[in-house]
């Protein structure tokens, strides 16, 4: 019996990208933010989760990809780490979807090189393919610029 | 529970708190070794535990005391003399009566150790025979062969609660008391009259009466728009209500810093004598109190501290008396409080920190490189003895040593908000002075907008406020070779504009806003500098609620964090410290001067002056105008000739007197020696020509000065950055003054030369 994994998903421009469901606390609207001066640039500010404060990183800026038009609201993907909760903006929520591990396959060699080091592998789906994001990278951003 | 339990717990606490009194008396006995008072209070102490374990029926308690009892009364009557040996013995006697106490207090029986080597050990001291060859095992107790659980089946099922009342007035059987404490009175602590409250309880309610404060500055934003008096009125009451109930939780947080000191003397006495010196070990402001948090998450880092000091900082007594200092070591703890923080200082009296050794050593291990070195101040090398993997002990002792350490010292304290310095100087000791907020959770803060956000400055660091309105604001702020300053009361402050600092405007550079605008100067502390900061707007105080940036924020030096506001937005909270170093208010340069014990002021200069750049040996960089440089020359070593006591060259048909600034200045050769020719800086002096002869002629450069003066000027008047590098400004007039009576014999000596 083929082991199956969920993911929650999400749309980035062209890119079809999903998170292991476990490591997904919410997925909320836009929140009024603060930016940060002096921050990295993907750092798009801080917002308020009921009272706890929570970092917001562009995954376009992050995954190289051009930035997202001014009328197109991005959604917040909120997941859990161990130094408290981030938020990762997205473009557009996906289904949670699950998956099958024989589906499974290594990177293509076409993505951006920004995209290959945060992009752990590709499910086959029938009609599209799911990149799975290896959010502990998209976090580990100190040496991002300042 | 019973009258008997009472007894028994009263017992304890009483005991328990009479052994750290022990503790320190017998260290303190040590020192005063004629001190009948403390001989007379540490005997009462072991004997009224001897008496009333034997009363208790503890036998082993009372027969472990008996003999450290009799040891003490030979002591006190003077019929033997304290030695570290014995001290050693009675401090193992408390250790052991402790061990007792915990047992009796957890199981309710006094333990199954007999403790057969210590009583062995102190009746052979008291008997005066010698111990050398058994001392050393004599410590650690040996357990029984009887199994822990052998002593659990031995408790009798008999509950407290089961013991008729009255049998409390008279004695009560041995057997009895072991049966008082049942299994259902394990868990009971006896301490004192206080309740124990599990700490991660209080912090919970710390968290809570932070949500209040927030909630509250909402309710407050929100009643400002109303006008319902009857609500208004509530909501005053609420404000009051929540300000005290903060203030009282965070009372029952404070602790003072004297409970993690107490283990201290025992500490150095133990460390001392491991490693043969003498330290005397002293402590003022004991009761000035912080958060519990605070206090144990620098309970190890000063451990470390005070090891550290005694094993690396206090000299060998044999080498401190031929230093002229008394053999004994003194390690000073003080505490104080300022400006809202907690300043800890563990100052030693031993031989410094070694600058050479550390620079020597840092490169060794990579962590800087030889370029690098030559160019820090004397400062930041001591300061990387905080480096990880960073330790100068030459021999790995047991007791520090291993190359962790002081980095996890630094660590530890930034973590929690605070800051360690060390300042050192050489023969004379090594100061650590850490600084840390009194709490971490609720801060008054000022908050201030700029740029359309909204920035929390903590309380700690504001000095005052300065509005310039109107006709003021302009000409108010005046600039100073390209960087805005203010006279404040005849003080010139250095301004620093938030927008560039956080780097929301572009361009900018620091010119003042346009005319007729209001400015406003938030004047701030930042370590021992004052400076303004430029805002848009201050908009209120207000407590905020001090939560961590995450990690990938963490870097930026200038924030110490964010806030919620009332509005429910994000604030950032200002790191005052890390936007004046980013700034550059305060400079290493000024730091480096402090070290030198220099008192320096920062002077402003009006124009460019071209310097003449030189290097004298190990890496010290110099300048001279150079409107006051005649030529450059170099001299082939063969060409030098004395005359009288001096070194002269024969130089456009006169004599060329050099002056070797190596020697003058004090600083170590260098390869000046080596060096042929010699290249010499030709110095025109009222009339006369003087060679000065240098290492190494760096440059020539046209530069803006700022000089930190030092206040007793000598040949060095005072110092600069030029070329992002500090660089010393020479006199050479007053060095020339100095040995003109020498240099030109019968020449005049008026002082047209053009002083810098």
């Amino acid at each position: 019996m083929a082991i199956e994994r969920q993911f929650c998903t999400f749309h980035l421009g062209a890119l079809f990208i999903g998170i292991e469901v476990q490591q997904v606390q919410e997925v909320i609207r836009r929140q009024a933010m603060t930016r940060v001066p002096l921050a990295p640039r993907a750092v798009r500010g801080l917002i308020n989760l009921r009272g706890q404060i929570v970092t917001a990183i562009d995954l376009r800026e992050r995954l190289g990809l051009p930035p997202r038009s001014d009328e197109h609201e991005p959604m917040n993907v909120v997941v859990r780490t161990d130094e408290g909760a981030v938020s990762l903006l997205v473009d557009e929520i996906g289904d949670v979807l699950e998956t099958e591990e024989a589906q499974y396959e290594p990177l293509p060699p076409t993505l951006s090189p920004e995209s290959r080091e945060l992009i752990r592998g590709v499910y086959k789906l029938p009609d599209r393919l799911l990149l799975i994001l290896d959010t502990e990278k998209v976090l580990a951003m100190e040496h991002a610029g300042c | 529970m019973s009258d008997m339990d009472e007894i028994v717990k009263e017992f304890l606490v009483e005991s328990t708190e009479g052994l750290d009194t022990l503790d320190r008396n017998l260290v303190a006995l040590e020192k005063r070794p004629g001190d009948k008072e403390l001989m007379g209070g540490i005997f009462r102490a072991i004997h009224t535990i001897k008496g009333t374990s034997g009363f208790l029926g503890f036998g082993r308690l009372e027969s472990v005391t008996h003999v450290g009892e009799s040891l003490l009364s030979d002591l006190r009557d003077g019929r033997k003399a304290l030695t570290p040996e014995i001290t050693s013995a009675l401090l193992q006697l408390v250790d052991a009566v402790r061990a007792i106490l915990g047992s009796i207090e957890s199981t309710g029986i006094d333990g199954h150790e007999d403790f057969a080597a210590l009583v062995d050990l102190l009746t052979r001291l008291q008997k005066g025979e010698s111990v050398a060859g058994k001392a050393e095992g004599a410590g650690k107790p040996k357990p029984e062969e009887k199994s822990a659980k052998a002593v659990k089946a031995e408790a009798p099922a008999v509950t407290a609660e089961s013991v008729p009342s009255p049998v409390a007035a008279v004695p009560v059987p041995v057997p009895a008391v072991s049966a008082t404490e049942g299994p259902e009175a394990k868990g009971s602590q006896a301490t004192d009259s206080n309740i124990r409250v599990d700490v991660s309880l209080l912090d919970k309610l710390m968290n809570l009466v932070g949500e209040l404060v927030l909630a509250r500055n909402q309710i407050l934003q929100y009643t400002a728009t109303q006008e319902d008096s009857g609500f208004v009125a509530t909501t005053q009451r609420l404000n009051l209500i929540t300000t005290e109930l903060q203030e009282g939780v965070m009372k029952t947080r404070m602790q003072p810093i004297g409970n993690v000191w107490a283990k201290f003397p025992r500490v150095v006495r133990d460390l001392a004598l491991a490693c043969k010196k003498q330290v005397r070990i002293e402590m003022e402001g004991k009761e000035t109190e912080l958060d519990k948090t605070i206090i144990e998450a620098i309970k190890d880092p000063l451990t470390h501290i005070v090891r550290n000091s005694v094993d690396h900082g206090m000299e060998l007594p044999g080498d401190r008396v031929a230093r002229g200092k008394p053999a004994e070591g003194r390690l000073l703890l003080r505490a104080y409080h300022e400006g809202g923080q907690v300043n800890i200082e563990i100052s030693d009296d031993g031989g410094g920190v070694d600058v050479a050794r550390v620079k020597a050593k840092a490169i060794q291990k990579g962590l800087i490189t030889a370029e690098q070195a030559t160019r820090m101040a004397e400062r930041e090398i001591v300061n990387l003895i905080f480096a990880p993997g960073f330790s100068t002990a030459e021999q790995v002792s047991n007791i520090s040593g291993r190359g962790v350490g002081m980095d996890v010292v630094k660590t530890n304290t930034e973590k929690i908000g605070g800051t360690v310095d060390v300042s050192s100087l050489p023969g004379q000791g090594t100061t650590l002075k850490i600084k840390i907020p009194l709490t971490l959770a609720i801060i008054p803060a000022l908050i201030v907008t700029t740029g359309g956000d909204r920035f929390a400055i903590p309380q700690v660091s504001l000095l005052e406020l300065v509005r310039l309105e109107g006709d003021e604001a302009g000409p108010g702020i005046e600039m100073v070779c390209g960087s805005p300053v203010y006279r404040l009361r005849g003080q010139l402050l250095p301004l620093v504009h938030l927008a560039d600092a956080l780097g929301l405007r572009s361009g900018g550079g620091g010119v003042p806003s346009a005319s007729g605008e209001a400015v406003n100067i938030v004047v701030l502390q930042a370590d021992e500098h004052s400076f303004g900061l430029v805002v848009d707007e201050i908009n209120d105080t207000e407590e905020i609620v001090v939560k961590p940036l995450g990690k990938q924020l963490k870097g930026i030096s200038a924030f110490a964090g964010a806030t919620i506001m009332g509005d429910g937005r994000v604030a950032l909270i200002l790191d005052v410290l890390g936007i004046a170093q980013k700034s550059a208010v305060v400079s290493e340069a000024r730091v480096r001067g402090q070290t030198e014990a220099a008192e320096l002021t920062r002077l402003p200069c009006d124009d460019k002056q071209m310097l003449l750049l030189f290097r004298l040996g190990e890496g010290r960089r110099m300048a001279i105008p150079l409107s006051l440089v005649a030529r450059l020359e170099e001299f082939p070593r063969s060409a030098i000739e004395r005359a009288g006591n001096h070194q002269v060259v024969q130089y456009r048909d006169r004599l060329l007197p050099l002056l070797r600034l190596t020697e003058l200045l004090g600083e170590s050769g260098g390869d000046v020696e080596e060096r042929d020719p010699l290249p010499v800086v030709v110095y025109a002096h009222a009339g006369r020509d003087v060679g000065l002869v240098v290492e190494h002629i760096l440059d020539i450069v046209e530069e803006h000065l700022t000089v930190h003066r030092r206040q007793r000027p000598g040949a060095v008047y005072g110092t600069a950055v030029i070329q992002q590098q500090v660089t010393d400004l020479l006199d050479v007039r007053a060095l020339i003054e100095g040995m003109d009576g020498l240099l030109f014999a019968g020449a005049e000596t008026d002082t047209v030369g053009a002083g810098v």
